[in-house]
């Protein structure tokens, strides 16, 4: 008699599941790649190409028709005029020809060299074109009983262009000056140490401030539900109506904080809180424990609201006090989520861009890298150094998840 | 630390502390809602919450220490000496009631905080639990103070005119008198700044999002959580780690690539990129529900003949309603307070959501109280979701949202 042998590899069943599986998750794997492996593809590509704002647009002839000397009756004499500029300041177009249809009933007189005339049909060509060429084409025109019947002008019909430039984002042309450029100076170790503190105190202040407000709520009393509520308030609320209300709150000039400060006598002067050095930067880190606190909160009280109450009967009969059961007995059990959403909210933080950008722009001392890659993109407009430093900030991402799956994934159950 | 655990020590040392907390508080308070200049003078507050500490020494009845606090505080405040200065305009009237508030304030409490503090050496566990009593009544306040505080001041600012604002910062108290055109920067709002429209394309936008991602991650998240395939444990992965892609890497090719194809400036570009970004949050936290729901049933679903789709629609879905909700719930949340994308992709302002319009009140030709106004108009409608419908809101939070 043999003895029963388990099925060796994939049978038809687990093949069929597979697909299935597949086949549910396709749109997703579609979708996600489209709007973020591309997306992040693309940035490493920009980032090795000196390209800045303008470039987007590729250079195009721009055309504008006019018809002069305002012919209206029958045998009137006009000119019709092209007017053509290349887009670009700096960038040639190659093969720039001009096609347009001619209303009928227009007599056209002597033609400019570079046009042909077929039927209906204007045809000219200009060549290359430089940076900032113009070129003019007049044709003189001489107005017939059918223009005049038709009714139509000459500008109903849209020319039609062609032109090649050659696209700087299609190119095979790479530089590392846009690494150069981000690495120089003592600019990039600012805004890196600015980020770190940022991302730091701002994620440190948010636990300690969230295991505080845990343990207020962790007990049962009226009215705890309506705290827990209104202490999620500036987690939920729009990031802009809040960042504009501490905006308002703290302006130097009409900001209720510094009227409060000014009447009880804690200041002297208005204090430029989003405005000055170093006190900017500790404005926001503060804004982002104040808006951030709630979750942390969140999650330390679910938390501890599973830890068994039969520990702390234990303790009780052995004495213990308050602080020794918070320190013994609570704080061990919360290790575990702590560090969890240290390392979440410390990636977070990292990646935040919206709180600084409305608090201060960037501006006094406050720019992170996150506010870096704006900065440079759109307000520098050189997108390039802008891809660059996106791409420096995705490196720091890397080595995060390392340490998060690493570390943390297998201790949650990720 | 030996000699704080004594009682002639602790009760006055827990008053003084107490006491200069409350004179702040209620400094605070009084100034924010008479817009009179009330200053807490730390000194005396200390020296006032050493009496109410040592009054609870001497063992006399609650009841007469509050009296006697707030004679006293009513007498000190009055001569000059309170804890707590009010400013010239405030006369003998506001004098009298803060000194009444501060008797009360820093006396009642205290009782509460110091029972069971005796004279004399006390245990450990005496000390402590008054000590965490002080702390737990200075994190209400504490924490109470500093969420209610800006939201007060953005609701009271919109109600405001430019005039009354720059003449007194501090005066957030509300001319009843004025009727309906107190929510004249509503009214402005609403007419001139069309933020009806605005409103009505972030509802649209914000309900496709949720449509559309819950369409793409029920599929995505069953297949995860239920389905054996190579590659699943990699997958989860990877959810998680696009998750944590900052959003603005993305948003500089997603903005190039739009200006090419025309979609910047269009509410379909905004209803196509939204989703993308909820999606793996979505499918992250409904497939950590789905694998919580009992396999079994499903199985019997599938003996009895069901094919796997009509599993997850007859079976799946509805054991999995709350969770919807709560998936739902947040990525509602999450579109309608989005701003990086459509303040770099919205530049017409016929097109604006609700954060792009306040983005672009945020101008120094607009009167404060229009971009606080804006604020709230963009602020209610999430609150109230949140208020009616905290249970699934606060577990959609707790699953999925490390997010920020």
């Amino acid at each position: 008699m043999t003895s029963a042998v388990p099925p060796k590899g994939t049978g038809p069943l687990a093949r069929r599941e597979a697909r299935l599986a597949w086949g549910l998750l396709l749109p997703t794997v579609i979708s996600v790649s489209l709007v973020v492996i591309l997306p992040l593809l693309a940035i490493f590509w920009i980032s090795f190409k000196p390209i800045e704002l303008a470039d987007l647009r590729a250079p195009t002839p721009i055309i504008k028709e006019s018809l002069r000397g305002k012919p209206s009756d029958v045998g009137d004499t006009g000119t019709l005029e092209y007017k053509l500029r290349n887009s670009s300041r700096d960038k040639a177009i190659t093969g720039v020809t001009l096609t347009d249809m001619i209303p009928e009933g227009l007599v056209l007189g002597e033609l400019d060299e570079r046009c042909t005339v077929s039927v209906q049909d204007l045809f000219c060509d200009f060549g290359d074109l430089a940076g900032k060429q113009r070129e003019k084409i007049s044709i003189p025109v001489t107005l017939t009983q059918a223009f005049v019947d038709a009714g139509v002008h000459p500008k109903d019909s849209i020319p039609v262009m062609t032109g090649d430039a050659e696209n700087i984002l299609t190119n095979f042309e790479f530089s590392l000056e846009n690494y150069a450029r981000i690495f120089d100076g003592d600019e990039f170790w600012t805004v890196f140490w600015v980020t770190l503190f940022y991302t730091i105190v701002g994620t440190v202040g948010a636990l300690v401030f969230g295991l505080f407000a845990a343990l207020l709520l962790n007990k049962s009393f009226r009215g705890q539900g309506i705290l827990r509520g209104l202490y999620l308030f500036p987690y939920v609320a729009p990031v802009i109506a809040v960042a504009f209300t501490w905006v308002t709150l703290f302006d130097p000039f009409s900001g209720s904080a510094n009227a409060l400060l000014l009447q009880m006598g804690v200041t002297q002067e208005a204090i430029n809180f989003f405005g000055q050095r170093p006190l900017a930067l500790i404005m926001v880190t503060v804004f982002e424990i104040w808006r951030y606190f709630p979750l942390s909160f969140l999650f330390i009280l679910a938390r501890m609201q599973s830890i068994d109450t039969d520990m702390y009967e234990a303790a009780d009969m052995d004495g213990a006090s308050p602080f020794q059961k918070f320190w013994y007995l609570s704080l061990p059990q919360l290790l575990g989520i702590l560090s969890v959403l240290f390392l979440l909210r410390f990636i977070w933080t990292f990646n935040k861009f919206d709180d600084i950008f409305l608090l201060t722009g960037g501006n006094a001392g406050t720019r992170t890298l996150t506010v870096n890659v704006y900065e440079q993109a759109f307000a520098v407009s050189n997108i390039g150094a802008g891809a660059a430093v996106a791409v420096v900030i995705f490196g720091c991402l890397l080595v995060f998840s390392f340490f998060f799956f690493k570390y943390v994934s297998r201790e949650e159950g990720l | 630390m030996n000699l704080l655990r004594f009682g002639h020590v602790t009760a006055p040392v827990l008053g003084a502390f107490w006491a200069v907390i409350m004179a702040v508080t209620l400094a605070v308070g009084f100034s924010f809602s008479t817009g009179i200049g009330f200053q807490p003078r730390v000194l005396l507050s200390l020296i006032f919450g050493l009496i109410a500490g040592g009054a609870y020494l001497t063992g006399a009845r609650q009841s007469v220490i509050l009296v006697a606090m707030v004679v006293l505080g009513i007498l000190v405040t009055l001569a000059g000496f309170g804890p707590i200065r009010v400013s010239g305009q405030g006369g003998s009237f506001l004098s009298v009631l803060t000194g009444v508030a501060l008797g009360l304030a820093v006396a009642y409490p205290l009782g509460a905080i110091l029972n069971e503090v005796t004279p004399g050496a006390l245990t450990r566990h005496v000390f402590e639990e008054a000590v965490i009593r002080f702390l737990t009544g200075f994190g209400y306040i504490f924490f109470t103070a500093i969420v209610v505080i800006p939201f007060y001041v953005m609701v009271m600012t919109s109600l405001k005119s430019q005039q009354e604002l720059l003449q007194n910062p501090l005066d957030f108290s509300i001319d009843l008198s004025k009727g309906t055109d107190l929510l004249r920067s509503y009214a402005e709002l609403f007419a001139d700044f069309n933020f009806g429209s605005y409103l009505v394309t972030s509802l649209f936008i914000s309900v496709m999002t949720v449509f559309i991602t819950l369409a793409f991650s029920v599929p995505g998240a069953y297949a995860v959580a239920r389905l054996r395939f190579r590659g699943q444990a990699a997958f989860s992965r990877s959810i998680l780690l696009i998750y944590m892609v900052p959003m603005i890497v993305l948003a500089l090719p997603i903005y190039i690539a739009y200006s090419m194809t025309g979609l910047r400036n269009s509410v379909l570009g905004i209803v196509l990129i939204y989703p993308v970004t909820t999606i793996p949050v979505a499918l992250y936290m409904l497939q950590g529900y789905f694998r919580g729901l009992p396999a079994e049933v499903e199985e019997a679903g599938l003996m009895d003949g069901l094919s796997r789709l009509a599993v997850i629609w007859k079976i799946t879905l509805p054991l999995s309603l709350p969770a919807l909700a709560s998936v739902s719930l947040y990525v509602f949340m999450i579109a309608w307070n989005e701003f990086l994308l459509a303040f770099m992709l919205l530049d017409d302002p016929s097109k604006f959501t609700l954060t792009r319009g306040v983005a672009m009140l945020n101008s120094s030709e607009i009167p404060r109280q229009h971009l606080m106004a804006g604020a709230v108009v963009a602020t209610v409608p999430i609150m109230a979701l949140f208020l009616g419908l905290e249970k699934f809101m606060t577990k959609g939070l707790t699953a999925g949202s490390v997010k920020g």
